[in-house]
């Protein structure tokens, strides 16, 4: 088991320095020159290379690359050029609201596609199954810019149940959290449906159930927990899924998190947030599928043992 | 039912898309009378905020949806093949190179990466062409790097190497044509993501430029008026639902039929 989450985190630090290089070069990757871009053409020569100075453009790449790094290894993620405050305050600021409302999401993900995928298991090819599938597709298919102010029209303009915008009290997080979670209940009923079908057909549910075991005993705990261990690695890389359209989902309903400070900054041409930005969210992902790996080998002796563990 | 009606929806997305070059459309052409005017006789989707009507310039959406995802779809399957298929061929530190990069690539979720290039490219359908490219291609390289894996000690292959044709000719010949199923797939597939990435690019204000239309840009500007004209944005959302929805269940159905394997799993548990 060490030594298998050596290897993976190896892996990871390896990924997290491509990461990095990445979004270092990013600044670089704007056409002419990034300072007159950032200040417009009426700026004057001295405060283009004042800005290049401060954002140590005036250097040669690869100190630039190193004093990036040294500056991340302090935690220091550079200044804003538009508040002038520490991107990292900024962030910290941020981060509270895109936390509460990814928890939300999972909650509701969960007590969505759960039930569904497994009543469309049990009762394969009858009228819930179709409904359960159709959700799904209609879920896969419905964009996230759509389907908000489509619940804002319904739920917060109509019967005026919500608030339509914003961060206040607990009624606010419903209708982001619906939906971003939407899309991954569609994606998870559908892994949690062909688990339990699999899962449903092995030897040991038919001796469940030759000992006279009641159904609800054998489903929950013998099929579902069972089922449910592929579906935990598709959580892992669906929450990465789920942080990127928290960006869209936080701008549609101006949810003051790092998504809408993303979106915030590339308006305001704040170059140092949003390489913050895409460097948190990213790194957050690979630590996210780096602990479901980790997980999903302790809960399953087979992937450990079978990697050289 | 299952395949006529999408399959309908899709052409006559494409027809239109296609029809809009030679309609005499006048996009951009401004009633102030009609402002906000809902959907009646005259025109049968309303006026928007601007008053401007609003069918021709969902037929310029579809115009920029369809552009933008046969570019992305295919200069993004043609690049990851290649990179995909030469790399797992030669092996090597290329392909250890090749590995490493699709993982980082893969880091940035979803459409992230993209979002941080169109917004640092600026505005514009080129651009946006670029970011989506720039992150489409690693799907393609690592699904055909697998199939080659899997696909070059094969019998046949060997043949042909033992028969001394070139690499380039086992490739092309040999390999790609096994290969060609899975790739379609996830290029079907891959048409509905960027219908819905290009939309999501130009919600949020990185796609295409005004007075430009785009589906993601008109649900946009609609979301402001939402109280007084809901129809605004119903009209181009119920477009990118309708094609994506028949994307998916086209693909759905094309997997059904070009992997075998599917097909052999269902039959295994009735």
């Amino acid at each position: 088991m060490l030594t298998f989450i050596a290897q993976r985190l190896a892996g990871a630090v390896l990924v997290v320095t491509g990461v990095i290089s990445i979004v270092f070069l990013l600044i670089h990757f704007i056409p002419g020159d990034p300072v007159e871009v950032m200040l417009g053409e009426a700026a004057s020569s001295a405060d283009r290379e004042a800005l290049r100075v401060t954002l140590g453009l005036d250097q040669p790449i690869m100190t630039q690359f190193l004093r990036y790094l040294d500056g991340l290894l302090h935690l220091d993620l550079g200044t804003s050029l538009y508040s002038r405050r520490p991107v990292t305050d900024l962030l910290q600021e941020r981060l509270p609201a895109t936390l509460i409302l990814a928890a939300v999401t999972l909650c509701i993900t969960l007590l969505l596609s759960v039930p569904l995928g497994v009543i469309a298991a049990v009762r394969r090819d009858s009228l819930w199954d179709t409904g359960a599938m159709t959700f799904s597709m209609l879920g896969v298919s419905i964009p996230n810019f759509w389907l908000g102010p489509l619940l804002i029209l319904v739920f917060s303009l109509w019967l005026g149940w919500t608030p339509v915008s914003g961060r206040e009290g607990f009624g606010s997080v419903l209708l982001p959290a619906f939906t971003l979670g939407t899309g991954l209940a569609a994606v998870l009923s559908r892994m949690v449906r062909s688990s339990m079908l699999e899962v449903l057909g092995e030897d040991y549910l038919r001796t469940a159930r030759a000992k006279g075991l009641p159904t609800r005993r054998i489903l929950l705990q013998h099929a579902l927990r069972n089922a449910l261990l592929p579906v935990i690695t598709l959580i892992g890389l669906q929450l990465g899924a789920l942080l990127a359209g928290a960006v869209i989902t936080e701008t549609v309903f101006s949810w003051p998190g790092v998504g809408l400070l993303t979106i915030e900054a590339i308006q305001s041409r704040d170059y140092p947030v949003v390489q913050a930005c895409v460097l948190l969210i990213s790194v957050s992902y690979v630590f996210i599928n780096l602990l479901t790996d980790i997980a999903y080998a302790w809960a399953d002796p087979r992937i450990r043992l079978g990697s050289g563990g | 039912m299952r395949v006529w009606l999408p399959a309908c929806i899709l052409g006559g997305w494409t027809l239109l898309a296609l029809g809009a070059y030679l309609l005499p459309l006048t996009p951009n052409l401004i009633h102030l009378e009609q402002i906000l005017t809902p959907p009646g006789q005259g025109a049968w989707l309303g006026y928007d905020d601007l008053g401007r009507d609003i069918i021709p310039r969902l037929l310029v959406g579809a115009q920029t949806s369809l552009l933008v995802a046969l570019w992305v779809v295919g200069l993004s399957s043609l690049l990851g093949t290649l990179i995909g298929t030469v790399s797992a061929y030669q092996g090597g530190l290329w392909d250890k190179v090749l590995v490493q990069l699709v993982d980082i690539f893969l880091a940035f979720p979803g459409i992230l990466l993209a979002i941080a290039l169109a917004g640092l490219l600026g505005a514009g359908i080129g651009n946006v062409i670029i970011a989506l490219t720039t992150v489409g291609w690693v799907g393609y390289a690592r699904l055909s790097r697998a199939q080659v894996l899997s696909l070059k000690h094969r019998e046949h292959v060997m043949a042909a190497q033992a028969l001394g044709s070139g690499k380039l000719r086992i490739m092309t010949r040999h390999l790609l044509p096994l290969m060609a199923a899975p790739l379609i797939i996830e290029a079907t597939f891959g048409i509905a993501a960027v219908v819905i990435a290009e939309a999501g690019l130009s919600f949020l204000g990185l796609g295409v430029q005004p007075p430009e239309a785009s589906w993601g840009a008109m649900i946009r500007d609609g979301t402001r008026y939402m109280l007084v004209a809901p129809h605004l944005v119903l009209a181009p959302g119920v477009a990118i639902f309708a094609v994506v929805v028949s994307v998916n269940l086209l693909g759905d159905r094309l997997r059904d039929i070009l992997d075998s394997r599917t097909i052999t799993n269902k039959d295994r548990n009735p």
